[in-house]
């Protein structure tokens, strides 16, 4: 075959690779749909609207869970104790460091509104349990404070918090 | 390791088919070159699970015959279908709900909600029907060509095996979405086991676990529906398996001899067949993304009712031969059994047909007896959508008794009358010839009738008036729905048809979104805030009602079936969701087969248009039940609705004629909408995969020739070889 022209396996190699890519362009863009469709569907993502939480109904020192996009979020009316200790801390205390001024709106101290999921592996701790006087992961023993920060166990960061604004003194919209 | 498998085979068969008996030209046995690690690590891999080099003795170096034609490439499309249909399928089956209650609405959720979701579905309908076109090309390419003949009978019979676990499959699978055509088909075809004597009525209440077709008959077939194609593969793994032992058939029928005779799987087969995948891909596209629902039902659109059946019940098109065959016989229990018969025959082929002969080529008798069984299955397939009466049921009759006279009395006897052309001896000698054009033009035809054969499902009778044909911004394939339009056609159903109609599997989102009428955020929250939803438990225990927002579904304006009947006269307002798709009427031939090439997809909002002005006064002779209007359009002319519309009964703020003809137009545009959210995406990206496969099978095409290129034309003068050998 030494007899053939440069030029033709060239053109020939070119027709290949041009083959070969556009099945592999065809293959890859096939997979868009088949991964795409395990994402949230339009209906879930619409059923994760924002929320409005009535404030009035609870007492000072009382903790509600509500939910928003299938997550437990903590409500809790701080008392000035609880409010007093979450401030007292010195931040070196804290695994995570956060002032309790960053995890609640500004003039709502009594109010912290936080995802209730452990940041360990995803459990839902208990209120009112533990020695922080926050909450206790029954799961790997996690600690928070009533500031919702990690103080003591496995869990790496303190409990998130939800977007959510407040529409007046006694109203919230969470999302 | 070293084909130990072919080594196996060689050894202990006495059969010595082809591919185990190819020569050299010096006379010298030809084995296929083996698979040989490049390296240790492959090597000790190798040593171990010789997967690499099965898979090379079976998908590289295996000889084919070098003359194979195109039809032979259907075997690589079956394997390309099974593989996209269990890939949607496991994909669909996260999205879908088997239960009775829930199983329509999921499918409409996936089809509307879930990411892709249209695409899915309509991939995995439409694929149905490819798969079985795919089969039956396959199935008629081997009775062409003798493909079932010593030693293939084994591998024919694999093929029946898997041809009937695909009806079973297809059948399970059309129930599923639980529309009106399921629920029947599944009472129909599960009936069938009620003519076995005796035993009959509890066989098919064992197979529906209840009393008729319910909720525990469609988790079963649910379950089934997802075995079944495991299964199948299984079973095309024996039949490739069979195929690798006894070798390909080919166009001559006359075993290849020496190694000259054939060609190496790879890259000659795979290539060839991987052009022809791409052409079909083009097919199955243009079904996908332009005529989604032209070989399906409309009344499948409805979502399973007991208490009404369609006024027409067709299978699938692939099943309508079989079902011309059952319903050609006015016994039930021999009506059953020829059913059945007719695929169990198959089975049979390679002893009933006793010409040693194998290709039709050298078979000028048998291959006109081939072409009439093509024709006679076609024509039973076009009466299995015909009602059984008058004429139809004599013709299905004629046919009938052909389809069995052909297997039982034509094929043994014409191995024996037979004066057949000389077969050549080898495949060197056998003349190639005019075989592409003569492919080409019959594809084309095969296509087109197997494609025509479906009858639409009609709601009218024929003969009677045709809805006319309006302009729709949204038809063709670049069609996309007019905003004004589909807003208008909003406020017609807001301010007229909601008052009865329910369009329970829209939300006010959807108003919204993309390739809708696409009102602005805050116009959607407006629209959806008018209306009360009810809601709850509250703290107290109680439901309560308040204003809808963007997520929310449209509320029913009855609470239920019996309260909006009562409110009707003892009519019931359809819901209006999918009405669009749900409402079709005959074409009748040959616009059936035409609207697919046009295509002309919009029966149902032409259907609607003609209904919404089609009220006319009692013509004479005809007594109206009190309380019902005549309509022209309506199937029996007979409506509860009072004519909806009225000029001038909404108000268009844009300027668009305030006319009953405008709005008839507008609220169906919106209902089209409604029923099919996702037409514009489906379109526009219906485009691009099309673009994209006509490149991809032209490249395909150009690779193959170059492939092929010193098959085809031996390079002559290469190193001073003998052009003669390599000469077909």
């Amino acid at each position: 075959m030494t007899t053939i022209s440069a030029a033709e396996p060239t053109r020939r190699d070119f027709l290949f690779v041009a083959t070969g890519a556009a099945t592999a362009v065809g293959a890859a863009a096939t997979l868009v749909p088949l991964i795409a469709q395990m994402n949230p569907d339009a209906s879930t993502i619409a059923a994760g609207a924002p929320i409005e939480v009535d404030l009035t109904p609870i007492a000072e020192g009382q903790i509600i869970k509500v939910f928003w996009r299938s997550k437990p979020i903590y409500i809790s009316h701080r008392s000035k104790k609880e409010i007093e200790e979450a401030q007292s801390v010195p931040l070196g205390d804290l695994p995570d460091p956060q002032p309790d001024q960053a995890r609640v709106k500004p003039g709502h101290d009594q109010w912290l509104v936080v995802i209730g999921i452990c940041t360990h592996l995803g459990c839902i701790p208990l209120a009112h349990q533990g020695d922080y006087d926050g909450w206790f992961c029954p799961c790997h023993g996690s600690q928070y404070d009533t500031s919702g920060r990690i103080r003591r166990g496995p869990a790496p960061a303190n409990l998130p918090l939800p977007p959510y604004a407040f529409l007046s003194d006694g109203k919230i919209q969470i999302g | 390791m070293s084909g130990s498998s072919t080594d196996k085979t060689h050894g202990t068969s006495d059969l010595k088919a082809w591919p185990y008996n190819l020569k050299r030209e010096d006379g010298s046995p030809y084995e296929p070159p083996t698979y040989k690690p490049p390296n240790a690590i492959l090597r000790w891999f190798e040593d171990r699970l010789p997967i690499i080099g099965l898979s090379y003795t079976a998908g590289v170096s295996y000889p084919t015959p070098r003359n194979l034609n195109y039809w032979w490439t259907f075997g690589g499309i079956l394997t390309f279908m099974l593989v996209v249909q269990i890939v949607t399928g496991v994909v669909l089956v996260m999205h879908y709900i088997p239960e009775a209650g829930m199983a329509f609405n999921s499918v409409e959720h996936i089809m509307r909600d879930v990411n892709y979701g249209w695409l899915l579905r309509y991939l995995h309908s439409n694929g149905a029907s490819m798969f079985f076109l795919a089969g039956y090309i396959h199935m008629f390419r081997g009775m062409y060509y003798g493909s079932y003949k010593a030693p293939r009978e084994v591998l024919w019979i694999l093929g029946v095996i898997i041809y009937l676990l695909m009806m079973a499959t297809g059948f399970m699978g059309y129930v599923l979405p639980w529309g009106q055509m399921s629920y029947w088909a599944a009472t129909v075809i599960t009936n069938l086991f009620s003519a076995i004597p005796v035993v009959g009525d509890a066989i098919v209440t064992w197979l529906w676990g209840g009393y008729s077709v319910g909720g525990p008959t469609l988790t079963r077939f649910f379950s089934l529906h997802y075995l079944l194609p495991f299964a199948i593969a299984a079973v095309v793994v024996l039949h490739i398996w069979a195929l690798h032992v006894v070798g390909q058939n080919n166009p001559t029928g006359v075993d290849p001899q020496t190694e000259k005779d054939t060609v190496a799987f790879t890259p000659y087969a795979t290539i060839k067949d991987g052009f022809f995948i791409g052409l079909f891909a083009i097919l199955y596209a243009w079904f996908v993304f332009y005529i989604p629902n032209f070989l399906g039902h409309a009344d499948n659109y409805i979502q399973a009712n007991p208490a009404v059946t369609p006024p027409h019940i067709v299978p699938e098109w692939y099943y309508l031969p079989f079902y011309a065959i059952l319903r050609s016989i006015p016994n039930k229990l021999l009506g059953v059994i020829a059913l059945f018969a007719s695929i169990v025959i198959l089975a049979f082929l390679p002893w009933l047909d006793t010409s040693r002969v194998k290709s039709a080529r050298y078979r000028p008798l048998y291959r006109q007896f081939f072409w009439l069984f093509v024709v006679t299955c076609v024509l039973l397939g076009w009466l299995g959508s015909k009602p059984p009466e008058g004429g139809y049921v004599i013709m299905s009759r004629l046919l009938t008794a052909w389809y069995f006279i052909h297997f039982i009395i034509v094929l043994p006897l014409l191995g024996l009358i037979e004066q057949p052309k000389p077969v050549p001896r080898s495949l060197s000698e056998a003349a190639l010839k005019g075989g592409k054009a003569a492919f080409l033009i019959a594809l084309a035809f095969g296509t087109a009738a197997l494609i025509g054969t479906p009858q639409r499902v009609a709601a009218q009778q024929q003969g009677e008036v045709q809805p006319p044909r309006n302009t729709w911004s949204f038809a063709g394939p670049f069609g996309k729905f007019d905003r004004g339009q589909l807003q208008r056609g909003f406020k017609v159903y807001h301010d007229v048809c909601q008052t009865c109609h329910s369009l329970a599997l829209l939300s006010f989102r959807n108003l919204g979104e993309e390739g809708g009428p696409e009102f602005s955020a805050a116009e959607v929250t407006a629209i959806a805030a008018e209306y009360k939803v009810k809601d709850g438990p509250n703290d107290q225990g109680d439901m309560f009602e308040r204003p809808g927002r963007p997520a929310d579904h449209f509320p029913p304006p009855f609470p239920n079936e019996q309260a909006a009947r009562f409110a009707n006269g003892g009519s019931l307002p359809p819901d209006m969701s999918v009405l669009a798709k749900a409402r079709q009427y005959e074409r009748g031939f040959p616009w059936f087969v035409i609207d697919a090439f046009i295509p002309y997809q919009e029966l149902g909002a032409d259907y609607m248009v003609a209904l919404l002005k089609g009220y006319a006064p009692t013509p004479a002779g005809m007594t109206m039940p009190s309380g019902m209007q005549y309509n022209t359009y309506f199937p029996g002319h007979a409506i509860g609705m009072p004519p909806p519309l009225s000029d001038g009964v909404v108000t268009y703020t844009d300027g668009a004629p305030q006319t009953v003809d405008q709005y008839a137009k507008d609220v169906a545009a919106f209902l089209m909408w409604a029923a099919e959210p996702t037409l514009e995406a489906r379109k526009r990206i219906g485009f691009e995969v099309m673009i994209f496969l006509v490149v991809l099978s032209g490249l395909l095409y150009f690779t193959k020739k170059k492939v092929w290129h010193d098959i085809e034309k031996p390079r002559e003068l290469a190193r001073g070889q003998d052009p003669k050998t390599t000469t077909m």
